[in-house]
């Protein structure tokens, strides 16, 4: 009976942390928002913004319908999700065998809960990428397919423990991402560079002898916000992905993952504004603010095993990528608006191939997991922008994008002038 | 009846109302605007890339006064808005033909 007891509580502190930790990753969707606003120019404002809001819809919904089950077998709609006495009798008696230090026991739905922010943080990832130019529609429209169909396939041969298409089992050989630094970062940023290499630059930003003009950010503010939420968010997206608080070992491994993935974010910071102003002379605000966010994915893949100084470190070889990568990107004509490929893509391969220096995971598996991961996103991505890119176009008019997507998708301005009572004084 | 238009630094406007005020000069327009003179525009730098911002910010005023004011109206303002450096901007004048006071229907000098 006192057993019961105990288990009871654990199963109820291990469900409430998972839903807290959701919750927080969620908030990752206002970090994008507030992040992708404030690196887009204001006439493009409401409509990275619909994006966000709508794409995380989309991504809950994909995922409820189908792509959890694909990934985990939870049924389609959920159907087999729900929770079930016999689960909770038999982990009873496993958990207690183990003197209450077996693996997590926790609500099915809460499981479902935390997954599907994930799926919609890599789509996030996607928006910031093609802002400025993409038609919406057709956004969306990938958008169903990534969530529903594309990344929980490779989440399947990741977390989910498939094996990829029958072929080769990627668990087997030691490949390790701990809170998805390649199944949900490198993911996304692979989407989004497909996504942008159909979809070609913005006008203006490249010409035609190579030079890179700038396209300055509308709101520097809302920019640095964003970060900060993500930052905050990050705590649950890592935080939560140790599945478990309700004992002393889990909630020291807890507490250390919180600790590593804010120093990582640190060191970060700091290295890409030393390596900005080496540079260019001067403390580039939007590279540090990537900074922090490419510290934040270089340890996503193994907050757990690094003490804290190699955690800064992972962090800062991170931020130093990140402005290398941006450069070298736009060197080669890629415009990405805010980052996100260097970012997610180039940073977070470099966490998967962190992991060995100090976890357990082997070398030749991350790079077999990273491969398998970017070959099947990349690949599939490209066909289904391919597709969409047929049948109804990916990129807007060269009018509409002068004019901005906020009044030619939205038919509204995100920040409204001369608009009076009566329709025309100020 | 004269327009005296001067563009000026944004942060001398205070100095210049205030030279204004002093002088009986009882109401100005003031407009943000941007161009370029012979100070031309300055670089930026955004994500390692610079660009040039060929049109500065600037501050336009317009004061429509009395004739036998003007003088000193050019006086005040080119005192107030010097600073030495270049950009320091410039003072335009011109006739004005006709002014009307909306509220009370008062025209020429005495609607100024």
């Amino acid at each position: 009976m006192m057993e019961n007891n105990i288990f009871e509580l654990q199963y109820a502190i291990d469900t409430f942390y998972f839903l807290v930790c959701g919750a927080l990753v969620m908030w990752m969707a206002a970090g994008f928002s507030m992040l992708e606003a404030g690196l887009v120019r204001s006439k493009n404002t409401a409509e990275i913004l619909t994006k966000n809001v709508t794409l995380f819809a989309i991504a809950c919904t994909s995922y409820l319908v189908i792509g959890y089950d694909i990934m985990y077998g939870g049924g389609v709609f959920l159907a087999g999700i729900d929770g079930g006495e016999t689960l909770v009798d038999d982990a009873l008696k496993a958990s207690a065998e183990n003197g209450f230090g077996g693996d997590s026991v926790y609500s099915a739905a809460s499981d479902f809960f935390f997954q599907v922010v994930f799926v919609a943080t890599a789509m996030s990832i996607v928006s910031g990428a093609v802002a400025e130019r993409m038609k919406l529609w057709s956004f969306m429209l990938f958008a169903v397919v990534l969530t529903a169909v594309i990344y929980p396939l490779e989440g399947n041969w990741t977390w989910g423990g498939g094996s990829v298409f029958g072929m080769y089992n990627l668990g087997d050989l030691g490949f390790s991402d701990f809170a998805g630094s390649g199944i949900v970062h490198m993911a996304g940023a692979a989407a989004a560079l497909a996504g942008v290499l159909l979809l070609g630059p913005r006008k203006g930003k490249y010409t035609a002898d190579g030079k890179v003009n700038a396209i300055p950010g509308a709101n520097l503010p809302l920019a640095t916000l964003g970060t900060f939420i993500l930052w905050m968010g990050w705590f649950g997206f890592n935080g939560g992905s140790v599945l478990k608080l309700g004992d002393i070992a889990n909630a020291n491994s807890v507490a250390m993952v919180f600790l590593n993935t804010n120093a990582a974010a640190a060191g970060g910071v700091i290295a890409a504004l030393i390596v900005a102003r080496l540079l260019f002379g001067k403390a580039d605000l939007t590279m540090t603010l990537n900074g922090a966010l490419a510290g934040l994915v270089a340890i996503t893949a193994g907050p757990d095993t690094p003490s804290p100084l190699v955690a800064t470190l992972i962090g800062g070889v991170g931020g130093v990528l990140v402005v290398l990568s941006i450069i070298t990107l736009d060197k080669l004509k890629i415009d990405d608006p805010v980052g996100a490929i260097s970012v997610h893509g180039v940073v977070g391969l470099w966490g998967l191939l962190a992991v060995p220096l100090t976890g357990e995971a082997t070398l030749t598996g991350q790079i077999i997991g990273a491969l398998t991961i970017f070959v099947w996103v990349f690949g599939a991505s490209m066909i289904t922008w391919g597709i969409i890119k047929a049948v109804m176009g990916i990129r807007v008019s060269e009018e509409e994008e002068y004019e901005g997507l906020d009044i030619g998708e939205c038919g509204l301005e995100a920040y409204p002038e001369f608009t009076g009572s009566k329709g025309s004084g100020l | 009846m004269k327009m005296v238009t001067a563009i000026i630094k944004p942060f001398k406007l205070d100095d210049v109302r205030e030279a204004l005020s002093d002088i009986g000069v009882q109401g100005i327009t003031v407009t943000e605007v941007k161009g370029f003179g012979r100070q031309k525009g300055h670089t930026e730098l955004y994500r390692g890339a610079e660009y040039v911002v060929d049109f500065l910010p600037k501050v336009k005023i317009e004061a429509a006064v009395k004739t036998d004011l003007v003088d000193q109206v050019i006086e005040a303002i080119a005192k107030a808005a010097n600073s030495g450096k270049i950009g320091d901007g410039k003072i335009f004048v011109s006739s004005i033909e006709q002014a009307v006071r909306i509220r009370t229907g008062e025209s020429g000098d005495e609607a100024l």
